[in-house]
């Protein structure tokens, strides 16, 4: 088995080129993803290969072309559809709530609704207030669909077929400061992952973070930066943001007895809020620290650097909080 | 300046709970004055004051579970100026005070609960599994009791017993019975018991009650304990061997007869309250202090000095109960006296045989302090003063 060096953006493209090869049903839809091959490059070179009809440019209609998807899903196709960011994605919201989410409730379980949905999400590349923002959380709140956030490139390259075979629509995101990250992966043989199941990225006995995305890197700097103070970090990567895997967090929290949850979002009413909720109620007697937080500043993403990077997790706050966590 | 301590409220105390304070940091306190309020097994007992002077500073916050002899406040000498209160403690420091609570008459104190633990859920549930009262632990630096705090797997310390399931409430039954056993066993382990029965002919008391209790308004009539009461004080003092506290293998007898009564309580406990100087007391006192003793009895509200002062118990089975009782001494005192139903008997008065009420006495005595004599000694003076109630 050889292994081949890929960046996050490569293996998205050759999961998508993976994807067409495999399944005549599958196509890839977007603003750009064809002439310019996508605004993060993912889908570069597809075209060619794969032609026009199924490597498609959509008009600039956010609700017109995630409704087309979600038609041609409804048809028999296996539509990826690619937003170019998560903020933009608010304009397909009521296709994606009303109508991909629902179908199968609302015709008795006689319609599925295969689609998947692609987009970047997140901050960190100055892109401004309506380019940057962690909405993740608000997708994670609807029932009916799944939501995927690969953290690694690994997960790049090997969730998006899956995602195709799951019969009801999956939402992944993916962030945009991921793009450039490399990784060794094998070339081929077994590509199977699973995506029901959150990752323990670093087995520790202190403290459980509990991080998703680009935030998993940040934990597990923060506990390299914390192995000096004798403070032993276990990482989890929840991976499926919906629906979520409480088994493994609350295993490793009923380990540890002490958690700190890291998310880009939001604090009000985000996904570091459910989870927080959830360790409480399912885990109480074990836990020897109230459930730290770190999250967003409050505010819209700042286009300064430096203010950008103050409003964002980062692994010095991440390590504040874990000791914190731990009464330090 | 004088440390005022977690006192001893009995052989078988170890440790108690402190509940809450009465006084606080600059109040004056008199002998006699109840100054807190502490949960043992036995219940929730009053904790008296035995000098006089100022409230200096109190070293224990309310929720902490104590050894016996723990310094609990300093009181100062009254000429010395009240500290300023709030009096700031390291504790108080870190815990936010409880709102003060005042205890209207009628309300159980008992039912105020102290301020709560701050305590991990992890480290209560730890401290539980391993049968470590929580209040005996000490805080991390935060003020905060959490895992680091709770011994990781030690064997369960002798005298850490679980915390109490419902604090504050006067009663806990089951802690009760295992502190009476312990007691009991130590008893029956260390004390050199013998026992001597005498039968005592108790019409004339019966007889007497009776005509007293015609002249008497419902509230002022007398039970047949507090004469029986007045002449087992009465008889004790002519037998200074049967009344005190051995301790430490030193007997020392007591100049006055303070008066154990063992008092049934609703659901199986057993607790033996002490009436001061009950040799000294005419039989209507002793029948008021009866009065006011057994149902604070029952409620589990008893003071320090009624748990610890007694010098001999006497145990009364009561009417309608069995003959005799051959009962064990509640250490360290020396002696008890069991008393069986007085019943009707064929009794030899005289040279007839007639129906008389007799009642079936039994000193139990400690052997290293008095012998048989004593016993009848006592017994015998006990009949004589029972056949003229009118003098007693």
């Amino acid at each position: 088995m050889t292994n081949s060096r890929l960046t996050y953006r490569e293996a998205v493209r050759e999961a998508l080129r993976e994807a067409l090869a495999r399944d005549k049903r599958v196509f890839l839809m977007g603003e750009d993803v064809n002439r310019y091959g996508g605004a993060y490059a993912c889908s570069l070179g597809l075209p060619a290969e794969f032609g026009d009809e199924r490597v498609r440019d959509a008009p600039l209609s956010e609700s017109a072309f995630v409704g087309a998807g979600i038609g041609a899903a409804l048809g028999g196709m296996r539509p990826i559809v690619e937003i170019m960011t998560i903020n933009f994605s608010l304009l397909a919201l009521d296709q994606i709530v009303n109508s991909a989410a629902t179908l199968r409730h609302m015709s008795g379980g006689q319609f599925s609704v295969p689609i998947v949905i692609r987009m970047a999400t997140g901050a960190g590349r100055q892109l401004a207030a309506q380019h940057s923002h962690s909405l993740e959380g608000w997708y994670g709140h609807i029932p009916g669909i799944r939501v995927l956030a690969p953290a690694t490139v690994a997960d790049a390259r090997r969730m998006l077929w899956p995602a195709l075979e799951d019969p009801d629509p999956v939402i992944i995101m993916e962030h945009a400061t991921l793009y450039n990250d490399e990784d060794e992966l094998p070339a081929d043989g077994d590509m199977s992952v699973d995506i029901t199941k959150a990752a323990t990225r670093r087995q520790g006995s202190d403290v459980t973070v509990i991080a998703h995305s680009a935030c998993v890197k940040k934990a597990l700097n923060a506990a390299e930066m914390l192995v000096g103070e004798g403070i032993d970090c276990e990482v989890i990567d929840l991976r499926i943001l919906r629906p979520l895997d409480d088994e493994t967090i609350i295993a490793s929290v009923r380990k540890t007895h002490r958690a700190v949850v890291v998310d880009e979002a939001w604090r009000s009413g985000s996904l570091a809020a459910e989870i927080s909720s959830r360790i409480t109620e399912q885990a109480f007697y074990d836990l020897d620290a109230p459930v730290e937080r770190v999250c967003g500043a409050e505010v819209p993403i700042p286009y300064p650097k430096h203010l950008e990077q103050a409003a964002l997790p980062q692994p010095q706050s991440i390590a504040a909080a874990v000791r914190k966590a731990m009464r330090r | 300046m004088i440390e005022f301590k977690m006192p001893s409220l009995g052989a078988d105390m170890e440790a108690a709970t402190l509940v809450e304070w009465f006084k606080q940091p600059g109040d004056r306190v008199e002998r006699g004055d109840i100054i807190a309020l502490v949960e043992t097994q036995k219940g929730a007992i009053e904790i008296e004051v035995f000098n006089e002077g100022v409230i200096g500073e109190q070293r224990v916050q309310p929720g902490r579970k104590v050894p016996v002899g723990t310094v609990l406040a300093t009181i100062l000498s009254p000429a010395k100026e009240p500290p300023s209160r709030p009096a700031a403690t390291t504790t108080e420091a870190i815990e936010p005070k409880a709102p003060e609570r005042r205890v209207s008459i009628g309300e159980t104190p008992a039912l105020a609960a102290p301020p709560r633990l701050r305590i991990t859920p992890a480290a209560r549930r730890r401290s539980a599994d391993l049968g470590i009262s929580p209040e005996r632990l000490s805080p991390g630096p935060d003020g905060i009791i959490g895992l680091e705090q709770v011994p990781s797997g030690v064997e369960r310390e002798p005298g850490l017993e679980r915390a109490p399931r419902s604090r504050g409430a006067g009663l806990d039954l089951d802690e009760m019975r295992k502190a009476i056993g312990a007691a009991m066993v130590r008893s029956h382990r260390d004390i050199p018991h013998y026992w001597v029965v005498h039968a005592i002919d108790a019409t004339p008391v019966f007889e007497w009650l009776e005509k007293q209790n015609a002249l008497r308004p419902i509230e002022r009539r007398l039970l047949y304990v507090a004469p029986l009461m007045r002449a087992v004080a009465l008889a004790m003092k002519q037998v200074p061997e049967l009344n005190g506290h051995y301790e430490e293998g030193v007997f020392r007898p007591s100049p006055a007869v303070h008066m154990g009564l063992a008092t049934a309580l609703r659901g199986g406990g057993l607790i033996a309250p002490a009436i001061r100087d009950a040799d000294s007391k005419s039989v209507d006192e002793l029948m008021s202090a009866i009065a006011d003793l057994v149902p604070r009895a029952r409620l589990g509200r008893l003071r320090s000095s009624e748990m610890t002062d007694g010098t001999v118990t006497l145990s009364n089975l009561g009417e309608g109960n069995a003959d005799s009782v051959f009962p064990l001494i509640y250490p360290p005192q020396v002696a008890i006296v069991g008393c069986g139903a007085a019943t009707l008997r064929p009794w030899i008065a005289g040279d007839v045989v007639a129906v008389r009420r007799v009642v079936h006495v039994t000193l139990g005595g400690d052997h290293r302090v008095s012998h048989g004599r004593h016993a009848a000694q006592f017994l015998t003076r006990l009949s004589e003063l029972l056949a003229h109630p009118e003098a007693l």
